[in-house]
């Protein structure tokens, strides 16, 4: 089965404009402004952030999908529309219909008429992981808030096959996001799996934005990176082939080397001969990095074999309260006056029911514990965090308060008092088979 | 010397797993990489930090080793009451390792 319709270019390029959901929205412009793009992908979906959007929607039905997708349209729509780039992104989160519906007004408000937005639905398995026998069986079922399949690269292609000139998804692996218009565009079989895994590998390049053009990676005196304050994002010249080169807009800061490349290929990879997508278990393992010029790193040689035969699931779910307090010591004694004040919070704390709790001496040792960290130094300052867990809300918030009393009631000196208590949204995952799962479509026009 | 004169290091995370690949400076920098950052080594590094064994991939076309790492239960990022709930800096700490 072919994929799409070839379209007869030779090549098509690909923008990033967003790494995570709150990444930063200028360079996306830019890169829509100069990148002489066919296609702008926005990946802002985290593993957590479709749980907590669901948890959003519980009190607002008409929120659910990403906090900043107005910002971002009301960005990018005007110059998209007129330069024909088409828009993929999975801001849909909880609520791809109330996405599409928004990003119609806000097209409507800029004056853009005419432009057809997909909404991919399909992804929300709740009602299916809920069911008998599929759970998630180390959560109660009354905790359970979402549930949420990846999906793959179908929904997106039958949405361009449609002419959508954006794509808004909800849960949807991040390299389909980037896969699905290279399928689209050059024709290839869904079945090549040698394309899929290329493709695969491109997509991954882009998808977290900054993190191959620079960001993520500068280590002054040993990987030296310039302009990283106005860093650009990335984007992908790909041949029908597959091979690709990335790149960013000239003047942009940042920079895209072999080096930048080799990070971001391995980032969240377990076995890079076996990553599993929706679309195709890839192979990273003998990708080729070459560099054609200052900032154009060309990639070629991924590949891979046929797609897993079930989906992953993501279950968010309530997992109780967690409470955190921290407080400054400065001076001679610091050091003994954070470990007097632990010692404080150690004895108070034991009453209140929590199931967890830690103490960090931030400055000290609160990253790595003690094993790797240097302890026998005598900071200038140390700033003491407590953070437990409790199944209830009153019992996380006794360890701000508490903390909160050293002002008055524990060592002398202690300053700057901040603490948070909030609910737990945790993780799971489990499989589900393809065939329980199916896509749908909507569309609106502007 | 330490390992960050002659690698340097990205870490990922999924849950209770991280990532975390080393990467040669320098193509001739590989071998010592391969027959210094053993599994068994990092596993001895993260001890306490870390459940478990430790998995090695090579990627010598790359120059480079990729490490998956497991934390005990509690620590996965949604979970954990860690400051950083990612495990993001592990990297930066395998760079301290001494080779």
């Amino acid at each position: 089965m072919r994929g799409g319709k070839a379209t007869g270019r030779k090549s098509i390029r690909i923008g990033c404009g967003a790494g995570y959901s709150g990444d930063r929205i200028d360079p996306a412009v830019e890169l829509a402004a100069k990148g002489s793009l066919s296609y702008l992908v926005f990946e802002c979906l985290a593993e957590r952030t479709i749980a907590l959007a669901q948890k959003a929607r519980l009190v607002d039905p008409q929120s659910g999908y990403d906090t900043l997708l107005e910002e971002r349209m009301e960005a990018v729509l005007p110059t998209c529309a007129e330069q024909k780039i088409r828009i993929i992104t999975n801001m849909g989160a909880a609520n791809p219909l109330g996405a599409a519906a928004k990003t119609k007004a806000i097209a409507q408000r800029l004056g853009l008429r005419g432009l057809r937005i997909a909404a991919v639905t399909g992804d929300d398995v709740l009602a299916l992981a809920l069911g008998a026998g599929s759970g998630a069986s180390e959560v109660s079922r009354e905790n359970i808030l979402s549930a949420n399949a990846y999906l793959g690269v179908e929904p997106i292609l039958e949405a361009l096959a449609a002419d959508a000139d954006v794509i808004l998804t909800g849960r949807v692996a991040d390299p389909s996001l980037f896969l699905a218009p290279l399928i689209h565009e050059f024709g290839w079989p869904l079945e090549d799996w040698r394309l899929l895994g290329q493709g695969t590998v491109i997509g991954h390049l882009l998808e977290c934005a900054g993190q191959v053009t620079g960001g993520y990676f500068a280590d002054p005196g040993y990987k030296d990176v310039s302009g990283l304050a106005r860093l650009g994002f990335p984007l992908a010249e790909v041949a029908e082939d597959g091979s690709a080169v990335i790149m960013k807009v000239e003047g942009s800061g940042g920079r895209i080397t072999v080096a930048t490349c080799k990070e971001q290929l391995l980032y969240e990879i377990q076995d890079p001969a076996a990553y599993f997508t929706p679309d195709v278990v890839a192979d990273f393992s003998r990708v080729t990095l070459r560099e054609l010029s200052e900032d154009h790193i060309h990639v070629s040689g991924g590949s891979g074999g046929p797609r897993p035969e079930t989906l992953k699931v993501s279950v968010g779910y309530r997992d109780g309260f967690m409470g955190e307090g921290q407080i400054s010591y400065a001076g001679p004694g610091a050091l003994a006056r954070a470990k007097l004040a632990q010692a404080i919070l150690a004895e108070r704390l034991q009453d209140y029911g929590l199931s967890e709790l830690r103490f960090d001496l931030i400055g000290l040792n609160s990253t790595h514990g003690e094993g790797l960290s240097h302890m026998d130094c005598e900071p200038y300052e140390i700033r003491l965090r407590a953070a437990g867990k409790a199944e209830i809300l009153k019992a996380a918030a006794m360890i701000w308060r508490e903390v909160e009393a050293l002002y008055t009631n524990g060592p002398a000196g202690g300053g700057g008092v901040t603490g948070v208590t909030r609910e737990i949204v945790a993780i799971a995952s489990m499989l589900m088979p393809r065939a329980e799962i199916a896509h749908r479509i909507h569309y609106e026009v502007s | 010397m330490l390992l960050r004169e002659i690698a340097h290091s990205r870490t990922g995370d999924k849950g209770r797993i991280v990532t975390v690949s080393v990467i040669a400076y320098r193509e001739e920098y590989y071998d010592v990489l391969a027959a210094r950052i053993t599994a068994g080594a990092v596993q001895e590094h993260f001890r306490g930090l870390i459940d478990g064994p430790v998995l090695r991939y090579e990627l010598p076309n790359l120059w480079a080793l990729n490490f998956v790492l497991t934390r005990p239960e509690t620590q996965g990022v949604t979970r954990s009451l860690a400051l950083d709930a990612h495990g993001k800096c592990l990297g930066s700490a395998l760079l301290a390792m001494e080779i």
